[in-house]
């Protein structure tokens, strides 16, 4: 076979010119696993913390389901854990807000955004296109623990006195702006600032890695066209955190300004206890135009990488080449682009002039349609398929039908007029807990499954993986289905309480439903939690190429050293997806086989 | 050529892996993602400056008549006219253009910085960045001076309600005119000066290694070619920062 004569230790030099590390084989413990360089323990890093935040995510949100399921209840047996948290066997209507605004904030930013892109990124990106390691491992390193310490700003800012921040993942001033306007605008929310302006910096040392890596380290033969989806996906979804996230630092540095140095930017003309402030001149809605820059494509950012990994899976486990691998990357490129110029469908009711709604209208409408070219896609690739129900693909096929359920609901939803009807009731909430939450979760879970083996050396327990898929998958439909129906009838989110309106009580069963099934769902997650952790130690021992997989993360040994491939790096010929060629012995043909080693395969296009 | 031979190797255009497509180092292109990003965010700021301006009303007298009000934006004309050493000398912008005109300047001799190190000249490279160290530490002292005109204000200040007058500007108050034309002005002008004070350490920074030889052990001045590429760009940022406070 032939291969590229770079050897092992002048490439990873190169790499690390910039400090000396000269003894890659006999590493301290603290180098080799906290302050590694190594982009596969660098994304191990990510996922750990990853999982312990989605579980805390997925705790806060089951006490306010709590709240939300039986408001008349009594939560005194949570004192012990929430103390005065609980005021007379009620829960603190501040704290209720502060349960959302953290349950937003960590899903979006620290579970999705850092935990999914940190890890497969990471993990991926070196391993398919054939590099020795990220361009820069120094960097990589402090990426994590850019985002390391920002979690530990976000973590203790919920135990603090007044609560942590309160105003919603969004952050609107004036509430956010005015530390006297509720208790979490003062301390909490400042730690909320800070903590976001690390995790800013964390993104952008990955997000510029992991561009400046897929450019120039390519393995020989490895072009832009011969790419795993999964890669573009990063691509993509790393451009759009470097332009974006920007923009919230200067939204949340201008925000710091209005809240300690008397600046008015985002204020204007606000009394505050029947006080008049001396505030003139600023715009609330500027904010909301500056986060939402971010903030759209920031939803792009949870599900780009999720896109990927389910292209990937699903070609697999189908054994057929992906349909439309050109579209595919097409469509990414589309959905990049227009979500840069889609943000102020989130500020139809803002008060915003209508015209201007009516252009995002239009704008937001187009989205549709390379996301439907994705659907399409994946369903062609499904279609007549050889299908492997692993566990990773029952999760990238449940990915696929959430993306469906919840994407309909956002042409809904972007049309000007009738989000006047919906905006800010629990409709939006099962819209984008659909498209984005459950699905980019989907996206993480299959990638895990996906890829533990090569992580870990050791399969996951498939058996628990059912459960795991079935309870997840019917858990979040009971959830989030009936949502769009009390969206409807305008039950606003956000609210601690409902019951002083009339309206509303007719609700109430299917607010306790929807609790019961958002908790047995989050209780779910600990199969996977209980899976994740035994196989490290018991699983079963994985094969080199345990999904008979095409891409070049499987011709490294079973568990992959610093450096990835002990030989040489190996060069690349064919595109990802050449599963089930006619003509070819083996259902699949790994993008490492030249076309020398294939001739009863090769179609005529092959030979040039 | 036969079949097999081609078959046997893999493509080797461009951007067909196992080179630098762009003909650039990674630490090169890391340096212009990182630019991009940084643009973003001064768009933001400008954006920022733009919308706040347009909500406020616009001057619409003479230029002679023109007197400072919290009810309209002022003319910039108006507000940067001072010069150190001329008290009470209208010299509208003449500071703020020598100021760009020395920050260009800076621009210049990072030029040659970066062409003496494609010559590996250690010394050319030394003298180089000195003198846009010089530069850019003038510019920054033109700043302090500018800002602590800014902040003191003319003779005649701002009549308040209560009778006394305000001199000056600051992040709640400004005798020039409506309170957020200060607290961009701080904001913006602020934030740039931090970029250039970055800069000027990093220049440091790149004198001392090039003084200890580092760079021609090493065969290369790479280093100084990428934070030349980080003071172009915070140099043009100026241009734009400039082009909207003093001259729109
Ligand atoms: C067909 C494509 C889509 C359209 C037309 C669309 C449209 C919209 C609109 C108009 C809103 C604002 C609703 C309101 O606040 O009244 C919204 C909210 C939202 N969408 Fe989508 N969406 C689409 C796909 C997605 C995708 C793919 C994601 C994420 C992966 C996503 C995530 C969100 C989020 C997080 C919110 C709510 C933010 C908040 O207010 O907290 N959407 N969507
Ligand atoms: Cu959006």
């Amino acid at each position: 076979m032939a291969s590229t004569d770079i050897s092992l230790h002048k490439d990873v030099h190169h790499d690390h010119d910039a400090h000396d590390e000269h003894d890659h084989h006999d590493q301290h413990f603290i180098f080799k696993y906290i302050f590694s360089q190594d982009h596969k323990v660098i994304a191990k890093q990510f996922l750990i913390t990853g999982i312990i935040w989605a579980f805390i995510g997925g705790a806060l949100s089951s006490i306010f389901r709590l709240q939300l399921g039986w408001p008349q209840a009594t939560m005194e047996w949570l004192e012990p854990v929430l103390g005065k948290w609980i005021e007379g066997g009620k829960l603190s209507p501040d704290f209720y807000l502060g349960l959302v605004t953290m349950h937003g904030t960590i899903m979006v930013f620290f579970v999705l955004t850092a935990g999914l892109s940190g890890t497969f990124s990471n993990f991926l990106i070196p391993l398919q296109i054939g590099a020795r390691d990220m361009a820069s491992g120094f960097l990589n390193m402090l990426s994590y623990w850019f985002f390391f310490l920002s979690s530990i700003v976000l973590f203790f800012s919920m135990f603090l006195e007044t609560g942590p921040a309160s105003a919603g993942w969004t952050i609107y001033p004036p509430l956010s702006a005015l530390p006297q306007a509720m208790p979490g605008s003062g301390a909490g929310m400042t730690m909320w600032i800070v903590a976001m302006a690390l995790f800013i910096v964390s993104q952008l040392l990955g997000g510029i890695n992991y561009i400046t890596t897929i450019i120039n380290l390519r393995t020989k033969g490895m072009s832009m066209t011969k790419l795993p989806l999964t890669i573009w996906a990063f691509l993509l979804t790393a451009i759009l955190g470097v332009l974006s996230f920007p923009v919230l630092l200067s939204a949340v540095l201008l925000l710091i300004f209005d809240r300690s140095f008397g600046t008015s930017f985002y204020l204007s003309e606000i009394y505050v206890a029947g006080e008049a402030l001396a505030n003139v001149g600023g715009s609330p809605i500027l904010f909301q135009h500056l986060f939402w820059f971010l903030g759209h494509p920031e939803v792009y950012i949870v599900i780009l990488p999720g896109f990927g990994i389910v292209s990937e899976i699903i070609a697999t486990n189908a054994r057929k080449p992906i349909f439309g691998y050109r579209a595919m990357i097409g469509s990414l490129l589309g959905i990049s682009l227009l979500s840069f110029v889609v943000w102020a469908h989130h500020m139809f009711v803002s008060g915003m002039n209508p015209f201007l709604g009516s252009v995002f209208m239009f704008l937001t409408l187009i989205i549709a349609v390379p996301s439907a070219v994705k659907v399409f896609n994946w369903i062609a690739t499904l279609w007549r398929g050889n299908i492997v129900f692993t566990v990773p693909m029952l999760f990238s096929i449940g990915f696929v039908s959430l993306f469906i359920s919840g994407g309909l609901t956002g042409i809904i939803l972007g049309n000007s007029a009738l989000d006047i009807q919906v905006h800010n009731t629990y409709f939006v909430v099962a819209h984008f807990h659909l498209v984005m939450g459950s699905s980019a979760f989907f996206g993480m879970f299959a990638g895990v499954y996906h890829w533990y083996p090569k992580m870990f050396g050791r399969m996951m327990d498939e058996k628990l993986g059912y459960v795991h898929f079935w309870l997840t998958f019917i858990g979040v439909y009971m959830v989030f289905m009936p949502m769009h129906y009390v969206g409807i009838a305008g039950f606003p989110r956000r609210y601690y309480s409902w019951t002083s309106f009339d309206l509303f009580s007719s609700f109430a069963n299917i607010n306790m439903y929807i609790s019961l099934a958002a908790i047995i769902a989050w209780l779910a997650q600990f199969i996977f939690l209980f899976n994740f952790v035994y196989s490290m130690f018991r699983g079963r021992k994985a094969t080199a190429n345990p999904w008979r997989s095409n891409t070049l993360e499987w011709t490294t040994p079973v568990n992959p050293g610093h450096g990835n491939w002990p030989g040489p790096i190996p060069a690349v010929y064919r595109w990802p997806y050449d599963y089930s060629k006619p003509g070819a012995e083996d259902d699949f043909i790994p993008q490492n086989v030249p076309f020398s080693q294939t001739q009863s395969s090769n179609l005529p296009h092959d030979k040039e | 050529m036969s079949t097999t031979t081609t078959l046997e190797q893999p493509k080797t255009g461009t951007w067909d892996g196992g080179n630098e497509p762009m003909k650039a180092s990674y630490g090169k292109l890391m340096m212009w993602f990182f630019l991009l990003s940084d643009t973003f965010t001064f768009g933001a700021f400008l954006t920022t400056y733009g919308l706040i301006r347009h909500r406020h009303n616009a001057y619409t007298g003479t230029a002679e008549d023109f007197t400072f009000s919290t009810a309209y934006w002022p003319i910039p004309e108006k507000v940067f006219n001072a010069f150190p050493g001329f008290h009470g000398v209208d010299l509208p912008l003449a500071f703020v253009a020598l100021m760009t005109m020395i920050l260009i300047l800076s621009s210049v001799t990072m030029v040659l910085a970066v062409e003496a190190g494609h010559r590996i000249d250690k010394n050319d490279v030394q003298k180089w960045l000195l003198w846009t160290i010089l530069f850019g530490s003038t510019f920054l002292a033109c700043q302090a001076w500018e800002w602590s005109h800014f902040i003191t204000g003319s003779d005649q200040g701002m009549l308040m309600p209560d009778g006394t007058r305000f001199f000056g500007a600051n992040l709640a108050q400004n005798e020039y005119g409506p309170v957020l034309f200060a607290d961009l002005f701080f904001f913006i002008t602020g934030f740039h000066g931090t970029h250039v004070f970055s800069g000027i350490v990093l220049l440091i920074i790149m004198f001392i290694t090039t003084v200890n030889g580092t760079f021609q052990r090493r065969g290369h001045y790479e280093m100084v070619e990428k934070i030349g590429l980080y003071w172009h760009f915070v140099d043009l940022v100026w241009v734009f920062v400039f082009t909207f406070f003093y001259l729109v």
